[in-house]
């Protein structure tokens, strides 16, 4: 395998550097499903329609997401002896534009975002130098957007599977002492430290087991895995491959969402290509010892994140979780010891083999090592994906790589860990981001979801929000989740509604308490952060709704009115024309009226004014 | 498809247990849904109680007993949508289309359905039509999107 290994990577380097220095132009297009979104596709298809006329050989290369989903579509161009140019926001006008300059015109400066080779141009600063990508580390991410995730060779020239030889040369013990080194904890959301959970599964007893990667990204608000799998799926194999032979297994599975059918696609398409050169199949872990990967798709329940119910989802039950211990390292899958790891973690496990423990730990803080991934959404100027070392403040992913709160706002809260997780305020935006620090402030890590809010969003909607997700998502195996999770909504919906009542907030704290003592698994234990959270630093927003019965955020339709702005009005109709229920009047170039007893506050008119004429206004239940 | 032509989806899958989720997706991926009989000839094939796949069927999401529309129209309810204004989008569709969350025009044309999260956060709101991802929508853009096509 190792000689073998070494001619394919060869092979591999060769092509890549003719693709990086071809004497042809090469178009690279991101066309992940956040770049779909945005119309990269319709993009591509513009750009090979106007250039496919011309006498001129052009290569396109599709790649996964570069990160700044703001800037989407995006295009690289690399034309021989000019510096390679990231284009962004390449809307079918811009891809003519970009058609144009390819085919000998001129560069439209006004599309480029940065220069991405080693030479540069002058006014266009280098991608690294770009306020959004310069407090960044790219590792995990560093092939996301690079590569073409259907080419295996593209990331074999860029160093993969070459973590895979090195784990092969070297003597089981080793293995996990290189991990321990690392100090890899887990990605997924708890933090377990890797090195100790391979260890629990290969000292377990036990002829047959199996790594599991849990690709069931549920978090509402967070991409990171997605994001990965599309853009870099070998990363995660190669990681799965380690793990498998550290604990001895020849068997993997990934269990994917199937919400995330691109992910899934490219999957399918690494993994054949993985075969094919000895990656996977019946010699993987060398001569006669074989490693296989299945993909498995979840069918849409959230608790099968949760690694019980997501085992009991593989056996093709109800994914519900049970009690642990034991642990899935000692009975998983199947009843056999079962490393389940997620896709974050697994590709960082291939990194560390690459690169080795002490180049992976030069990043991060004595507990928390390496980069992490995040998901930065919300109402940031510069929403995507984001990798940073740990211990990176909030106050600098969101206001440094973010760009700050979307124009003419302020910032109001920032949420990290998903329903699981908490959200904090503006004074807790300097503490650094790491499994600690998170947790002392009443809120966890989680995958990496990083939901920033302005003063726009009201608290006690937002908690209400995650609990009607948590009741909506727990499996009904124990009752503090079913019930509690239930009531909690109960209460969250009356006081959001205009019928909160005093004892209200220390119920709510109360049953929270029980909710996560009581719980069986992580769903239950954590649902009540959002609520417990908001009460702790948005206290004075509950206080409003029940005392004063106002929405400080005019976000609770139970709390506001619409009205219109006399001086800005100019009786255009557009507002009556489209309101629902037919609840506002006026003649066309006189001020419009809005009827309050029959309109239903949808705030279409709101929505549709062009002069802003429609305010909203707190008005009591 | 007809239900008694299930044996070619179902062959493709092993006649165990643990096939029960991937056979109801196959299932349903060619007939669009999952009908009574259906559940029948799927708990024949993976050799369980017929009793273990409706439990199964109606524990996920993603399994439907009833038929859909042709277009599939799922708005994303995921945390950066909902701060994005997702409501908004949801109430305008029913509008636009005139049936609530979950359900079916009666031409059969177009469902209405939520989804916890499409994962495209940075874009938000977005919905899916069929599994095309439109992104940065507003409620103006959905009613121009549909209302065209309900013409």
């Amino acid at each position: 395998m190792t000689a073998g290994f070494e001619q394919l990577r060869q092979a591999a380097e060769e092509q890549w550097d003719r693709l990086t220095a071809s004497d042809t132009p090469v178009i690279t297009v991101g066309t992940a499903t956040c770049g779909r979104s945005a119309g990269a596709l319709d993009t591509l298809d513009v750009l090979r329609g106007e250039l496919a006329g011309r006498d001129l050989e052009v290569r396109f290369v599709e790649v996964g997401c570069l990160g700044p989903c703001y800037a989407e579509p995006l295009v690289t161009v690399s034309l021989p002896g000019a510096a390679t140019v990231c284009f962004a926001s390449v809307d079918l006008k811009g891809a003519r534009k970009i058609a144009a300059y390819v085919a000998g015109g001129e560069l439209p400066e006004d599309l480029a975002l940065a220069t991405t080779g080693p030479d540069s141009i002058p006014g266009i600063p280098d991608l690294m130098d770009t306020p959004v990508m310069k407090g960044q580390v790219r590792r995990v991410l560093r092939n996301c957007g690079v590569v073409d995730p259907g080419d295996i060779g593209h990331s074999l020239a860029r160093g993969a599977y070459s973590g895979l030889q090195r784990a092969i040369e070297l003597e089981g013990d080793a293995r996990i002492a290189e991990l321990e080194r690392s100090g890899l904890r887990g990605r997924g959301g708890a933090g377990f430290p890797v090195s100790r959970k391979w260890n629990f599964c290969i000292d377990a007893p036990g002829d047959t087991r199996y790594v599991i990667c849990n690709a069931d990204e549920g978090d509402p608000g967070a991409f990171m895995n997605r994001s990965l799998l599309e853009g870099d799926p070998h990363a995660v194999l190669e990681g799965m491959i380690i793990a498998g032979l550290t604990i001895g297994a020849a068997e993997g599975f990934i269990y994917c969402r199937a919400e995330y059918p691109l992910a899934l696609e490219r999957l399918a398409v690494a993994i054949e290509q993985a075969e094919q050169a000895g990656f996977l199949g019946p010699d993987a872990l060398g001569p006669g010892r074989p490693f296989r990967i299945k993909v498995k798709e979840g069918a849409g329940a959230f608790v099968c994140g949760e690694e019980t119910a997501l085992i009991a989802s593989l056996e093709g039950r109800r994914g519900m979780p049970r009690p642990r211990p034991p642990f899935p390292a000692v009975s998983g899958l199947w009843g056999c010891p079962t490393v389940i790891n997620n896709v974050e973690t697994l590709a960082s496990v291939a990194l560390i083999f690459q690169h080795g423990a002490d180049w992976y730990a030069e990043y991060g803080t004595a507990r928390s090592k390496g980069t992490k991934t995040f998901a930065l959404v919300g109402n940031v100027k510069r929403p995507g994906l984001v990798e940073v070392p740990l211990g990176t403040t909030l106050r600098e992913m969101i206001f440094d790589i973010g760009g700050g709160i979307s124009s003419g706002h302020q910032f109001k809260a920032v949420q990290t860990g998903g329903p699981s997780g908490g959200c904090l305020p503006e004074d807790k935006l300097d503490i650094p981001v790491d499994y600690e620090s998170l947790q002392e402030a009443g809120t966890i890590m989680g995958s990496g979801g990083i939901v920033v809010m302005d003063e726009r969003t009201c608290m006690v909607d937002f908690a209400r929000y995650f609990l009607d997700f948590a009741a909506d998502e727990s499996c009904g195996e124990c009752g503090p989740c079913r019930l509690g999770t239930r009531q909690l909504l109960r209460i969250l919906e009356d006081i959001t509604q205009g019928k909160g009542s005093a004892s209200d907030m220390e119920l709510l704290e109360g049953l929270s308490h029980n909710v996560m003592r009581g719980s069986l698994c992580g769903l239950g234990q954590t649902a009540p952060n959002p609520v417990l959270t908001t009460l702790r630093y948005f206290r004075d927003e509950y206080v409003a709704h029940i005392e004063s019965r106002t929405c400080p955020a005019l976000a609770c339709r139970d709390f506001i009115a619409f009205e219109i702005d006399e001086e800005m009005c100019n009786g255009c109709t557009a507002c009556a024309v489209l309101c629902p229920v037919d609840g506002i009047t006026g003649d066309r170039d006189h001020l419009h009226e809005i009827n309050a007893a029959v309109c239903i506050k949808c705030g279409v008119c709101s929505d549709t004014c062009s002069f802003g004429a429609v305010e909203t206004v707190s008005a009591r239940p | 498809m007809a239900t008694n032509n299930l044996g070619p989806v179902l062959s493709a899958f092993e006649r165990r247990p643990e096939s029960l989720i991937s056979l109801l997706q196959a299932v349903q991926e060619s007939l669009g849904y999952l009908p009574p009989d259906a559940l029948g000839t799927v708990a024949r094939h993976a050799r369980v109680p017929r009793s273990r796949v409706y439990g199964v069927a109606s524990f996920y999401s993603q399994f439907r007993f009833n038929p859909v529309g042709r277009q599939r129209v799922a708005v994303c309810r995921g945390t950066a949508c909902h701060v994005g204004g997702a409501r908004f989008i949801l109430e305008q569709l029913e509008r636009t289309l005139g049936i609530p969350e979950g359900q079916t025009t009666e031409d059969m044309e177009y469902s209405l359905e939520t989804v916890a999260c499409i994962g495209c956060c940075g874009l938000a709101p977005c919905i899916s039509v069929n599994d095309e991802v439109s992104a940065k929508l507003t409620p103006k853009k959905v009613r121009k999107q549909f209302k065209q096509a309900r013409k």
